[in-house]
């Protein structure tokens, strides 16, 4: 209704302050006039100019005139509140008021510094005081929210970030749960061979730090396990995880593996072996596996199809298999997230022309991989797919799905420096043999990479600059046939080429998981256009995320190589081992609250917040905002038809009674009858 | 002292990406039309369309509601709620006779700067175009009653 | 006030349809006791009463006062000027009075517009010499007079001081018959009335909680004209695509239009703390569409977002069938809008 009936408000003691910023705002601004015009307001008990409000006096005249005048709330204009508005509230603390019952007038970024023009930057410097007084009358104290954090971490992923993270902070002497998806830890780099730009064997360096995980006392290790739910917030998250049935008992078990030696059933190894070689139905990804129990896979076990064979349980010498084994649920609580899941490897399957998975001798880099390893399906010999030929000639295409607006625009960042591994490992593996890179350009940055790409350069390796716009076994003359031919364009000689190939490895990018969207929403984090999660600040908080107590680490983050992973992992887990010190944190009090008598249940407002922070009580019948998820957006306070949610710091009072302030020189003049 | 009009436009800022671009024009010194009143939310979300039409009846000529872009917002969608009201909201204000440039929308990320002056400049002008909007004189003002006296009993 | 003399009642009609006293009428059997209770002094609907009548009074001799009907004319505000000097208690009786109702409507186009199809260019007046409504015409005897006719219909708050509301339109009467109670134990009793200023007879709440439909989470990817719906009887409207004012409108009435399957239209003006009704419905509306995401290209997401907002074809009329003269820009621009 409208406010006809005008309630003489009690009037505050404003304490105004208009910073001359040396030159910055004196120099175009009429501070004086400013602030000899403030104190029209009835408001305004003190209006003062001051050369530096941020400096140690200004802040101090801030102090002294609250204690001594008795003011209730503080304006200062100066530079833009992303500056000094931090600055500014703890004086305002210091002198005895709560630090919400003050406001900033933005007169330099948005004032002085934008115009030439000295008449209408102190009228917009009146404009921007008179609405900061306004709103400032209206303000209230608030509290920031103490938290209690729970020191245990769930660290989500056992590849290498997730070890990483999870030794740092158990070795401290804190709690960790590790949950990953597979049976095994270890993640992508345990199928690498050789890692870049050092060629130190990847199971290598990788396994120790998986047997240290696997040894930990404070690492409660949950492997083959999926996350269903989280709930909660910073110090007090309540997540639900599902232990997949491995379908042997983990206590028996004494990893001999006999029960998967003696397993009849073949499957493909789509995960681990990137679709080149074998496992059994019941399996060990690889040997060094942490934990060593293996996994069996129900949808290709005998057993599970007609009841019969049951040749591992007949074998086993500690009866541990169990076939009726059931998932588990287990609730665990923690005070902090970190997640390092990792990323999926592009599909060349999406470019039809590079013809992987209808060619036979198109590999993708991760088949590679498996192949070039001493333990793989080839047991470490580069050879055709007919798993005996070996290749003469060996092309590796860089940016399949990179850089390419059909695909991801993005660069994957470590695809150059894999390639060129790659070129060198054929070079050691066959001499003779000849290696193409047909690459855009060459991204070595890292320490050594450089050098690593001299070095290839050394070995004998052509370099083709041009993208490859089609790999073919349709020959055209004689020296093709039987051949892939590789049609690209070569500009530095500024031609199309046709070069016949025997092998080719396609360099496909990283992308995000598949399920990166689900896995964020789950979280109540975002991820980014691309899958990728986003980071709080792209250059400043890397691994961090806009809500409390979820961190990232690693290559779900966006593409990236195993040193910058690790370092990932460490400052993630740093974070962490920050709040755990810390015990309690101060939550900002700028967030929504419902008035829940006043609710009508329409529930409008349910499904507006990206934080799930909103729920419904279905007993009461109203809406419910749950403090410590909401970030303070505002977008449901906006959208309440009856105006029930109160939108802390951000009121509508406060905004209307700022714009009413901010236009004192157009607004109609009071009126006395009412209209 | 100039004769010529001076619109009134109020800003609608988020903290995030548009305050800051506002904030980074200042900083880079690029000077543009003093015309824009900015009010900081945290999200371009949190504007209720009450605030729009409020500013509109009390004296503006032109209020800009300026955040992330799609896709960027720091609260993951408060900005598309917003591009939904905005939406509507023109086609409910085309109806009350407001002209179309009187109320904007803007995406600038907070290293925009340049847009957000640019913006600006071109809505200050437009609405110089359009003469001063100043709702309660010249829309409710007169009533257009032909005035007869009450009787005095 | 004497032992015998009973309070005196009136009930006036401004810009009105005739609903509000019907809706009085329809207190039914309760009609006998308000008889019993009040003296009725000035009621033109009912009887006989001439202006004279209510200027002879003195002032504040109306103990309560029903004003409903909008401000449209002179007329109207002579007459509410009038009323509220000799009531001690005037209610703004009804939407019209509360918030403009459907005489607001006209805010939405000019004087001229109106007087042009209403007078001019119809298909069914035939007036070439272009006759139009004069306020003064001189003829052989003297003078006449007609009321002004104003640009914008005013609501009753907007002309003079009012005590109270009763919102409505009309309001229901069970409602109207419980306000009369607290007003009767109020002058014959001496219980407390309610502080100056209330609104009566309604809820604080939006009609949402007085509904029986299911309620579910709100997505909405295009909107139904009644017509072109036949919409299921237990979920809620709004979820089902039609545009149910109910989350925006005060409770009160006992969400009797979603109950037989309309969306509910406003009528009761906006819960408390709501300042203008229809901006607040268009937020909430708009808050929930379901057309893309960030995701999208931005024209796409635009066009996509616009395709569902053209199925609104009138939001200003829809949003602001009751409230206009309370909303915040009252009327159309002069010289634009619809005619």
């Amino acid at each position: 209704m409208n406010d006809k009936k005008q309630i003489p408000e009690q009037l505050e003691k404003v304490g105004v302050y208009i910073c001359h910023c040396g030159s910055n705002i004196a120099g175009t601004i009429d501070v004086e006039d400013v602030a000899k015009w403030a104190k029209n307001n009835p408001n305004v008990e003190i209006s003062r100019n001051y050369e530096f409000m941020c400096s140690n006096t200004g802040q101090e005249l801030i102090e002294k005139d609250i204690k001594e005048k008795g003011l209730t709330r503080i304006v200062v204009a100066s530079c833009s509140p992303l500056m000094h508005e931090k600055t500014f509230r703890e004086a305002t603390e210091r002198g005895g008021i709560n630090p919400f019952l003050f406001e900033m007038a933005n007169i330099r970024e948005h004032g002085s510094w934008a115009t030439n023009d000295k008449a209408a930057a102190t009228q917009k410097a009146k404009a921007l005081v008179n609405g900061a007084i306004e709103r400032v009358v209206h303000q209230v104290p608030l509290e920031k929210i103490p938290v209690d954090i729970n020191p245990a971490t769930l660290i989500v992923g056992g590849g290498i970030a997730g070890i990483t993270a999870a030794l740092e902070l158990a070795e401290a002497g804190n709690q960790v749960y590790l949950v990953e998806r597979e049976g095994t830890i270890g993640g992508h780099m345990a199928q690498i061979d050789k890692t870049f730009p050092t060629l130190d064997c990847s199971a290598c360096i990788l396994t120790p730090k998986m047997v240290d995980v696997g040894q930990n006392d404070n690492i409660t290790l949950l492997t083959f396990s999926e996350i269903e739910d989280v709930e909660g917030y910073i110090g007090n998250f309540t997540v639900k995880v599902r232990k997949k049935a491995r379908c042997l008992i983990e206590e028996l078990c004494t990893s001999c593996g006999i029960c998967e030696e003696k397993c009849p059933v073949k499957v493909i190894d789509e995960d681990y072996g990137a679709g080149l070689g074998y496992r059994k139905a019941i399996y060990r990804a690889f040997p060094q596996a942490v934990p060593g129990y293996p996994v069996l896979d129900k949808d290709n076990c005998t057993y599970f199809e007609n009841g019969k064979c049951r040749a591992c349980e007949k074998f086993c010498p500690t009866d541990a298999i169990k076939f009726d084994q059931e998932d588990e649920i287990l609730n665990i609580t923690v005070g902090n997230i970190i997640l390092a899941t990792g990323y999926d490897l592009f599909d060349a399957r999406r470019i039809p022309q590079y013809g992987y998975g209808r060619l036979p001798n198109v590999f993708s880099s991760l088949e590679f991989e498996r192949m070039v390893n001493a333990s793989g399906p080839t047991e470490g010999h580069i050879v055709l797919r007919d798993g005996v030929t070996e290749p003469e000639s060996v092309a590796i295409v860089h940016c399949v799905g990179s850089r390419d607006q059909n695909y991801n625009e993005y660069c994957s960042k470590v695809c150059c420096m894999y390639s060129l591994k790659f070129a060198h490992l054929v070079h050691e593996h066959i001499p003779e043999a000849v290696v193409y890179n047909f690459y855009m350009d060459m991204r070595t940055p890292g320490k050594g990479y450089e050098e690593f790409y001299h070095r290839l350069l050394k070995e004998g390796t052509h370099f083709v600059r041009g993208r490859v716009a089609e790999i073919t076994d349709v020959g055209r003359n004689p020296a093709e046939e039987g051949k892939l031919i590789i049609q690209s364009e070569n500009t530095l000689l500024g031609k199309q080429q046709r070069t016949p190939i025997d092998m080719v490895l396609l360099s496909s990018g990283m992308q995000a998981r598949h399920d990166s969207e689900e896995v964020s929403q789950l979280f109540k984090m975002g991820c980014g256009f691309d899958g990728f999660f986003t980071e709080r600040h792209p250059k400043l908080a890397p691994v961090s995320t806009m809500t409390d107590g979820i961190f990232i680490a690693g290559a779900c983050q966006g593409p990236k190589d195993i040193p910058e992973t690790v370092a990932q992992a460490g400052a993630a887990a740093s974070q962490v081992a920050k709040l755990i010190n810390q015990g309690t944190v101060m939550m900002e009090p700028v967030r929504a609250s419902i008035r829940e008598d006043e609710c009508s249940g329409c529930r409008i407002c349910n499904n507006l917040c990206p934080y799930n922070a909103i729920e419904f009580d279905d007993e009461k019948k109203v809406s419910r905002i749950i403090t410590a998820l909401c970030q303070g957006c505002g977008t449901c306070v906006a959208a309440c038809p009856s105006s029930v949610i109160d939108g802390a710091h951000f009121t509508n009072t406060q905004v209307m009674a700022e714009l009413k302030g901010l236009l004192w020189d157009v607004q109609p003049a009071p009126q006395k009858t009412p209209a | 002292m100039s004769e010529q009009f001076e619109p009134v436009i109020v800003g609608f800022l988020c903290n995030w990406c548009s305050y800051r671009a506002a904030d980074l024009a200042g900083t880079a010194r690029i000077k543009y039309a003093p015309n824009l009143r900015p009010i900081r939310v945290m999200c371009s979300g949190r504007v209720d369309p009450q605030f729009v039409l409020q500013a509109l009846r009390s004296g503006a000529d032109g209020v800009l509601i300026a955040g992330c872009h799609p896709g960027e917002c720091h609260y993951v969608n408060g900005n598309i709620k917003a591009l939904q009201r905005f939406l509507l909201l023109k086609k409910t204000l085309s109806q009350w006779g407001i002209e179309d440039e009187r109320v904007q929308l803007l995406w600038a990320s907070a290293s925009e700067g340049i847009v957000l002056a640019e913006r600006v400049n071109k809505m200050t002008e437009e609405i110089r175009a359009l003469g001063p909007l100043r709702w309660h004189d010249k829309v409710l003002g007169d009533n257009g009653a032909i005035p007869i006296p009450v009787k005095e009993i | 006030m004497g032992a015998k003399e009973k309070p005196k009642l009136a009930m006036y009609w401004a810009s009105a349809c005739g609903g509000c006293e019907i809706s009085v009428l329809n207190i039914h059997e309760n009609i006998l006791t308000v008889d019993e209770v009040f003296d009725i002094v000035f009621f033109p609907c009912i009887a006989d009463f001439k202006v004279k009548d209510l200027e002879s009074y003195p002032d504040g001799y109306i103990d309560i006062c029903l004003f409903n009907g909008a401000i449209r004319n002179s007329e109207n505000e002579e007459m509410a000027h009038l009323l509220r000097k000799k009531s001690k208690i005037l209610v703004a009786f009804g939407s019209c009075a509360y918030e403009g109702c459907i005489p607001a409507l006209s805010n939405l186009t000019t004087k001229d517009a109106t007087f042009d199809k209403v007078y001019l260019n119809n298909p069914s007046i035939d007036n070439p010499e272009g006759i139009l409504p004069q306020v003064v015409t001189k003829v052989a005897e003297g003078e006449l007079t007609l009321p002004a006719f104003y640009h914008t219909v005013k609501s009753l708050d907007q002309t003079i001081d009012v005590d109270y509301y009763l919102p409505g339109c009309p309001p229901e009467p069970h409602q109207i018959w419980a306000v009369l109670q607290v007003v009767v134990g109020a002058l014959l009793e001496g219980n407390p009335l309610p502080p100056a200023g209330a609104i009566l007879g309604a809820g604080t709440t939006a009609v949402c909680e007085e509904c029986e439909r299911e309620k579910g989470e709100k997505t909405i990817d295009r909107f139904y004209r009644p017509y072109q719906l036949d919409p299921d009887p237990n979920q809620c409207l709004l979820e089902q695509g039609i545009i149910c004012m109910g989350i925006a409108t005060r409770s009160g009435c006992g969400a009797l239009c979603p109950s037989v399957g309309i969306g509910c239209r406003g009528c009761y003006g906006p819960p408390d703390g709501v300042i203008d009704q229809g901006a607040k419905m268009l937020s909430a509306l708009a808050s929930v569409i379901d057309a893309g995401d960030e995701t999208m290209e931005d024209d796409e997401l635009e066009q996509k977002i616009q395709a569902v907002i053209d199925t609104i074809p009138d939001p200003a009329g829809t949003f602001y069938r009751f409230s206009m003269a309370h909303s915040i820009l009252r009327r159309v621009k002069n010289g634009k809008g619809d005619s």
